[in-house]
């Protein structure tokens, strides 16, 4: 894990200065001279943030070009000369007020999502092919004074278009259908391409024989009809793609490492040798696991183990990468190469979890193993029993196989999963809530259990001031605090308030801050720093002692805070029948307090990544499914072992590629309205497959029996698909609203 | 009757003109951020502004 990807937790805990991984090797120069950097940009949610995002960048001397892509978060500057430098832009763009990233530029190339391309080409060809041939169609399903020859002359026109449009459009298809013939299945494409085939081939013979019916309309109204559904679904699974490709860019990491000369130099994580010696100046976050050599520190390793308090580091300690170093420079001998180190090691886990959860089978999955095999029966039973009628010819038969295959309603099938689940993750999406893929939805919808994590996501993540204090000695101590960094100073300095900083304030690390105070010389920090006679405190509760020359030491007493909806979202998951846990790895006193807080009587707390793993297995063992809701790295394996999870936008980004869904915001209370909307979204998938099947019922015996005419197929095709669609729709209207 | 030895291939054409423009359209990346585009038609030019270049059909 790297500095650079730690953005959401370093403005939390640290201003950035040098927590940040230096961005030049983020920059790449154009053949024209000139620099290019991408940058992930957070928070920018308007015209008037593109306005001055753009605008700061623009007036900064050297800048040609600054572009902010709102939909992707992605910054694009560029620019000529030495007046400006990557670092200085990021600057420019932490200053007003977003947190900027830059991207490794061999990753964030946007990939060049070929196939979404050429769907979306195919899609538009087979629209205007339907659209034209239309043209065609109408006056003759009209009839009236249209004589034989010139319909025989307009099948032949639409011919003209259909044919080439059905063969480029139908690709997909064939190509589909083909692999899978090859490899002796079959699936939904094969009697999409025979129907597709046989339709054109027996539409052509008609035409050339004069007859009174050809469906080129309807081959290309169903391809055009279908390649929206695969569309939408393609779009869906690549915006979750994009989401896991796009932090794992974020990932590339640095680190500076003391040469044997000794000078620094700033390499990547992956460089790192075991036994080089690196430097961590304060604020900045481990990259490889190690031994620290020299200096004495405070360190947070809330990402690693989900402890909130920060814990002090001396000789001898092992940092795990990941770990944030809080007060003071280190020294560290690194242990283990990038990719050993405990962050390896978690994304080998998330990509252990991720594979089991491959196993889902997505319901139009589900849907097409059942109808493949019934229509390609029925479509030969048909073919077999006009065979059989004594007077009626083959091409009568094929004819009305092919109706079969054309009517059987395979775009309705196509559009009722993708639809639904567009209209719901755009829905979430303007509440906030991120869902990565369409499947995830269909996982939401069958949870019963919920297990939260303590740290970051029950909780705000960050240490608040709790109990009763003397007004005067905090505001006296607040002083001191005022020229710390370390979380429990600035949440003293938050509880004060605005003032100014104490007189001759120095910060001793891994002690606290020592400095006068009307005069009189004052310390804040560990009890034994501020009271040298008294024993340190093991355990329990996270505290500062505070003490002036001549008065008894005071008490200050931290505790993480309790998100304001955390109890009221406990009760709405309760009261929609789902049972609720609590899974931290923090201390069993601090677990059960924040249990008893919100209400949850199920708590488990000192668990390690793999004992959350199990935890969870055990779980599943049961039958239980399970939604798991974390932010630290310590989650994120548990969070793709789970059979669907979500995270906090305060979470890592490693945590975030993990979780199916992301939620914005400081509310918890949008889990509830996930769950509201994916169990509705189930619901119309449902109603939409039934609804092709009640209309298939009806379709098939009638094309079967030889009634459905090129107009009658036409109107149902299109009927049915929009009748799908506009059910799909439905989520996103009133009346669906989340109450917590 | 005989008209439509015209109006046929007029059709034709501008239904062909038509998906050529969807595709140039597509090409030159005017779908890239739709969300961008709908926000920044509320920003205001500045006299003393630098100008907002756009760098579409750029990357």
């Amino acid at each position: 894990m790297t500095t650079a990807a730690a953005t959401p937790l370093a403005t939390r805990l640290a201003d950035s200065g040098p927590s940040r991984a230096d961005p030049a090797p983020f920059v790449r120069l154009d053949a024209r001279g000139r620099a290019r950097l991408e940058l992930s940009v957070k928070g920018a949610k308007c015209a008037a943030c593109i306005a001055k995002i753009e605008r700061g960048l623009l007036a900064v001397p050297g800048v040609e070009d600054a572009r902010l892509n709102l939909g992707a978060q992605r910054l694009t500057v560029t620019w000529r000369g030495a007046a400006a430098s990557a670092a200085s832009l990021i600057d420019v763009v932490e200053r007003l007020g977003f947190a900027a990233t830059p991207f490794d530029p061999e990753k964030s190339q946007r990939a060049i999502d070929a196939e979404g391309r050429r769907l979306l080409w195919q899609m538009v060809v087979a629209g205007f092919g339907a659209m034209n041939v239309m043209m065609f169609s109408v006056p003759i399903w009209a009839g009236g004074e249209l004589g034989a020859g010139t319909r025989t002359g307009f099948y032949w026109i639409s011919a003209l278009i259909a044919i080439p449009c059905a063969l480029y459009a139908g690709q997909p298809f064939f190509a589909s259908a083909w692999r899978a013939l090859r490899k002796g299945r079959a699936n939904m494409d094969v009697p999409i391409s025979i129907g597709v085939l046989l339709t054109l081939a027996v539409s052509i013979s008609e035409t050339a024989l004069g007859g009174a019916h050809a469906y080129f309309d309807g081959v290309v109204m169903l391809l055009f009809l279908l390649l929206i559904g695969r569309w939408l679904d393609h779009s869906l699974r690549e915006r979750a793609r994009t989401a896991a490709k796009d932090l794992l860019a974020l990932q590339s990491t640095n680190a500076t490492r003391l040469r044997s000369d000794g000078a620094t130099e700033r390499v990547a994580a992956r460089d790192v040798a075991v036994g080089d010696v690196l430097l961590l100046a304060a604020g900045e976050r481990v990259a490889v696991d190690g031994v620290v050599l020299e200096g004495a520190s405070e360190v947070d390793r809330a990402l690693v183990t989900g402890e909130s308090a920060p814990v002090a580091a001396r000789v001898g300690d092992t940092l795990h990468a990941g770990v944030v170093n809080l007060t003071r420079p280190l020294r560290l001998r690194a242990t283990a190469m990038a990719d050993t180190s405990l962050i390896a090691d978690l994304a080998r886990l998330i990509e252990a979890g991720e594979q089991r959860r491959g196993a889902h089978v997505r319901l139009a999955d589900k849907a097409a193993a059942l109808y493949v095999p019934i229509v390609h029966t029925l479509a030969f039973l048909t073919f077999a029993a006009w065979m059989l009628v004594p007077d009626a010819s083959w091409r009568v038969a094929l004819m009305n196989a092919a109706a079969v295959l054309i009517v059987t309603c395979p775009c309705a099938l196509g559009l009722a999963a993708p639809a639904v689940q567009v209209v719901a993750t755009g829905r979430l999406f303007k509440r906030g809530v991120l869902v990565k893929s369409g499947d995830a939805l269909e996982r939401l919808a069958r949870i019963d259990t919920v297990v939260l994590d303590k740290t970051g996501t029950l909780t705000l993540g960050r240490p608040r001031l709790v109990g009763a204090v003397d007004e005067a000695a905090l505001a006296a101590a607040a002083q001191l605090a005022r020229v710390s960094r370390h979380p429990l100073s600035r949440a003293l300095v938050e509880a004060a308030g605005p003032g100014a900083p104490a007189a001759q304030a120095r910060e001793i690390p891994g002690c606290g801050v020592e400095g006068e105070i009307a005069g009189a010389p004052a310390r804040l920090g560990r009890r034994t720093f501020v009271d040298p006679q008294s024993a340190e405190t093991e355990g329990g509760e996270t505290e500062l002692w505070f003490a002036r020359a001549g008065a008894a030491p005071v008490r200050f007493v931290f505790a993480d805070a309790v998100r304001p909806d955390a109890a009221a979202t406990v009760a709405a998951l309760r009261a929609r029948g789902l049972a609720v846990e609590l899974l931290s790895g923090d201390r069993p006193d601090a677990v059960e307090a924040a249990a008893r807080a919100v209400g949850i009587d199920i708590a488990a707390a000192a668990r390690t990544p793999a004992q959350k793993i199990e935890h969870l297995e055990a779980l599943r063992a049961q039958g239980r499914r399970v939604l798991m809701v974390g932010d630290g790295l310590n989650d994120a394996a548990a969070l793709a072992a789970a059979d669907a999870s979500a995270s906090p936008a305060a979470a890592v980004d490693a945590t975030q590629a993990a979780a199916d869904v992301v939620l914005q915001g400081e509310e918890l209370g949008a889990l509830v309205e996930l769950i509201d909307v994916a169990r509705s979204a189930r619901a119309r998938v449902l109603e939409n497959f039934a609804f092709a099947a009640v209309y298939n019922a009806v379709a098939v015996p009638a094309a079967a029996l030889g009634f459905v005419t090129p107009f009658f197929a036409a109107l149902a095709m299109a009927g049915s698909s929009l009748a799908v669609t506009l059910n799909a729709l439905r989520l996103s209207g009133r009346g669906h609203r989340g109450k917590v | 009757m005989e008209a439509m030895i015209y109006l046929i291939p007029a059709t034709i054409f501008m239904g062909v003109v038509g998906l050529g423009a969807f595709l140039w359209t597509l090409r030159s990346g005017q779908y890239e951020d739709l969300e961008g585009a709908a926000e920044r038609i509320l920003i205001d030019d500045e006299a003393d502004a630098p100008p907002l270049r756009s760098s579409r059909g750029d990357s």
